[in-house]
């Protein structure tokens, strides 16, 4: 029988990857998808606990917030890559190193 | 006390004339630019006329009224309220302001009529009766006052009016100063008016009667009576503080000094301000305060000495001078002084009687002097005058009236009044032989100079110069007609006061009597002959000075020279250098008062400014080591703080290094820590 365990066990699997994906990848588009990752491991976590846990709605709820803000952070996220792009001619974030202090 | 009559119109009696003068002071130069002189002559004019009829019917309405209730008011509205003092602006009129009134209303407006004849090329006419209305305006406060406090705004008033048309024709710098002088005298009088007043107020606040109305004042006067000021008898300082006053505006020793210089005026203010009207304000007043004077019998006799010398050393002076209208300034201040005699020797009603007689007659000789002026072009030597009478009859004849009447000859009207005053001074209480024989001395005088005036500019050889002879002619019926009725009065008024002695029943001083009620009737009678003998005395001594004048300068059977020589012409010198009086007042009092400014300039450069300097370079240096401190520890403080944050600046940026996967591990770090934090 599939417990709530298993589902965190997934979930935080799938938060390592995305969180090894953001520290380790040096293309801005791999970067997003990291967070992506993040988000949906979240996601995970939010419906394991809706499922198992008070035995409401407000974490479906939430998840489908998680989506929808996904997809806006994604907008914001791919449009600075785009401008990254023309600016740099490049989306690696080293090269991209003009404003330190 | 009974509440007297009250009428509403009285207050027009000084306003009309105000209202032409705020009429012609603001928007006369307009309205004589665009519509002429005429404008501005009916602007001035008319209201002097109906304040005339206005003091008709007050007149009028005081007949009707019981001799002892002859009292109208009008109060227009209360003025001062504060603490236990309450002054109304208010107007009375009893018999005596009524004598005053018809006499500003009257003589003043028959001097507007002539003044626009003699005023006729001056540009700036309407500033002239602008002036001239304000000032009768401010002279019928003065007389219908209901309080000391609004008299003495009619007395400033005056004052100023005054000062403005004797200094008319200012752009002459001698006419400004004439003006000055009479304005600065005239202060030093007011000082003593109003540390008068202040006194009369503080000691009738002290016996609980706080007033300055006259009504009041009159019927508490008796608190006075023991009340004392420093040692003295607090009516007669308030009296004599009064009448320091009164010898500015009236122009008596020693404050005349100013009249004689105020001929630099146009001759019809001259003959209104400084004849009729403005200069008998101190006459006024004492009468007015008649209730005080008569509880201060040293203050009595001291006035009335002051009034028989002023009258004889005017005199004197007046029989030298070369200016027909400074021989008539003398002849003033004679009679005022004879005025001031009859106050002296507690006679006021005599005092007002001559007041009245000498307006008409010597506001006609000053608009005679200056209709001979005017047809000689602004000449007022003598010496340059003579035989007038052929072109001039209306003046001369109009001249030849008043000075009968100056002279005391019977009977014009001066003979009326001056024998009241010269028997008054012999028989009353007050008075003496020595004071009548003083005022009997220049009685002759007066009749030499007068008429020694009339034969030097109108009688004898022409002495005029050819230029000036071609263009004379009788003066304009707008200044002869004022003549010619300012004569028949100076005729007629006299009889108004015919003794009881000549079978008259002297009415003047019965109608005067209820606002001279303090006067006791004096005890002491004299027999009716030794009255005619007194009179036939008094005109001998004018028909002496009358041939005396005529042997001097018409036959010539006497030699002027002689009287100039006489007392190796010590005396002559003295009285044509009018006994130098300027001169020691210029050493004594003028010179005084710039050594003392002047002393006071030096200790104001040296002490003061020095102190001055001190203090500031103290504060100086004081600045001076604060902006160190300022600049060194202060500045020094905020200079510390902005190096240490530029250096931890330059510290902490380096922090910000612009690569995102360093972020990223801070912030992850950053949880770790946390999450440790929390654990534990």
């Amino acid at each position: 029988m599939i417990g709530l365990t298993h589902y965190l066990i997934v979930s935080l699997v799938v938060f390592a990857l995305g969180l090894f994906c953001v520290l380790t990848r040096r293309n801005a588009i791999g970067i997003l998808m990291g967070v992506e990752l993040i988000l949906n491991s979240a996601n995970i976590n939010y419906l394991a606990f809706a499922r198992f846990g008070s035995g409401n709605y407000d974490g479906q709820i939430f998840a489908i917030f998680v989506i929808m803000l996904a997809a806006a952070e994604a907008v914001v996220g791919l449009a600075i890559v785009l401008g990254i792009y023309q600016t740099f001619r490049t989306i690696d974030v080293s090269a991209t190193e003009t404003l330190r202090g | 006390m009974d509440e007297p009559t009250s009428v509403a119109y009285l207050r027009w009696i000084p306003l009309l004339p105000l209202l032409g003068a705020a009429l012609n002071g603001v928007a006369g130069a307009p309205l004589q630019r665009r519509f002429g002189k005429g404008v501005v002559t009916a602007i001035a004019c008319l209201p002097v006329a109906a304040a005339f009829l206005l003091a008709c019917r007050a007149f009028n309405d005081l007949l009707a009224l019981p001799a002892a209730e002859r009292l109208l008011l009008d109060r227009v509205w209360t003025w001062i309220d504060v603490g236990a003092l309450r002054v109304d602006a208010a107007f009375a009129i009893d018999p005596l302001a009524a004598v005053m009134a018809l006499v500003v209303t009257g003589v003043g407006g028959l001097i507007h009529v002539y003044s626009a004849g003699y005023m006729h090329d001056e540009p700036s006419y309407w500033r002239y009766f602008a002036l001239l209305n304000l000032f009768t305006a401010m002279m019928l406060i003065l007389v219908l006052a209901d309080n000391l406090l609004l008299l003495f705004v009619g007395w400033e008033g005056v004052g100023l009016c005054s000062y403005a048309l004797i200094g008319f024709w200012y752009a002459n710098h001698d006419n400004a100063t004439a003006g000055s002088k009479a304005f600065i005298v005239n202060r030093i009088g007011d000082f003593g008016f109003t540390l008068g007043m202040f006194l009369l107020f503080w000691t009738m606040s002290a016996a609980g009667h706080p007033t300055l109305a006259f009504r009041e004042l009159g019927a508490n006067a008796h608190v006075l009576a023991d009340a004392t000021f420093l040692g003295w008898g607090a009516a007669t300082v308030i009296t004599a503080l009064m009448f320091v006053g009164a010898t500015g505006k009236s122009a008596q020793i020693p404050l005349y000094v100013w009249l004689p210089d105020a001929m630099a005026g146009p001759t019809p203010v001259s003959a209104l301000i400084h004849a009729a009207t403005m200069v008998t304000a101190g006459v006024y007043l004492i009468a007015r305060l008649d209730f005080l004077f008569v509880m201060a019998p040293a203050t009595l006799a001291v006035i009335a000495w002051v009034g028989a010398l002023t009258a004889l050393l005017a005199a004197t002076i007046g029989t030298v001078q070369t200016d027909i209208k400074k021989v008539l300034a003398y002849s003033t201040i004679s009679q005022l002084g004879y005025m001031v005699l009859a106050l002296g020797v507690a006679a006021p009603a005599a005092a007002v009687f001559h007041l009245m007689t000498h307006a008409f007659f010597k506001a006609c000789l000053f608009l005679g002097a200056g209709s001979v002026i005017f047809a000689l072009h602004h000449e007022q030597d003598l010496r340059r005058m003579g035989g007038l009478r052929a072109w001039m009859p209306v003046t001369y004849g109009t001249f030849l009236v008043s000075t009968l009447a100056i002279a005391g000859f019977p009977p014009f009207s001066g003979f009326f009044s001056k024998d009241e005053i010269l028997w008054k001074a012999f028989s009353s209480e007050q008075g003496g032989v020595a004071l009548w024989f003083v005022g009997w001395l220049a009685a002759g005088l007066t009749a030499f100079y007068m008429f020694r005036l009339v034969f030097l500019a109108f009688h004898g050889d022409s002495r005029i110069d050819a230029q000036a002879r071609r263009h004379l002619a009788e003066s304009p019926a707008s200044m002869t007609v004022p003549l010619v009725v300012l004569a028949a009065f100076a005729v007629v008024a006299g009889f108004v006061g015919v003794p009881a002695a000549l079978g008259g029943s002297n009415r003047i001083e019965h109608w005067l009597a209820p606002a001279f009620a303090a006067t006791t009737e004096h005890g002491a009678h004299h027999s009716a002959a030794l009255e005619y003998g007194l009179m036939a005395l008094s005109v001998g001594a004018g028909l002496a000075g009358l041939a005396l004048a005529h042997a001097m300068y018409v036959t010539g059977r006497v030699s002027a020279d002689l009287f100039a020589r006489f007392g190796g012409g010590v005396p002559y010198r003295l009285a044509t250098n009018k006994y130098y009086v300027d001169e020691i007042y210029q050493a004594v009092f003028v010179a005084g008062v710039l050594r003392l400014s002047r002393l006071g300039a030096a200790f104001d450069a040296r002490v003061v400014d020095a102190a001055v300097n001190g203090v500031a370079a103290v504060v100086r240096g004081v600045s001076r080591a604060n902006g160190g401190f300022d600049r060194i520890v202060v500045d020094g403080f905020v200079d510390r703080v902005a190096d240490a944050t530029l250096l931890a600046g330059g510290v902490l940026r380096r922090l910000q290094t612009g690569s995102i996967n360093l972020y990223l591990y801070a912030i992850v770090a950053g949880v770790v820590v946390v999450m440790i934090a929390k654990l534990l």
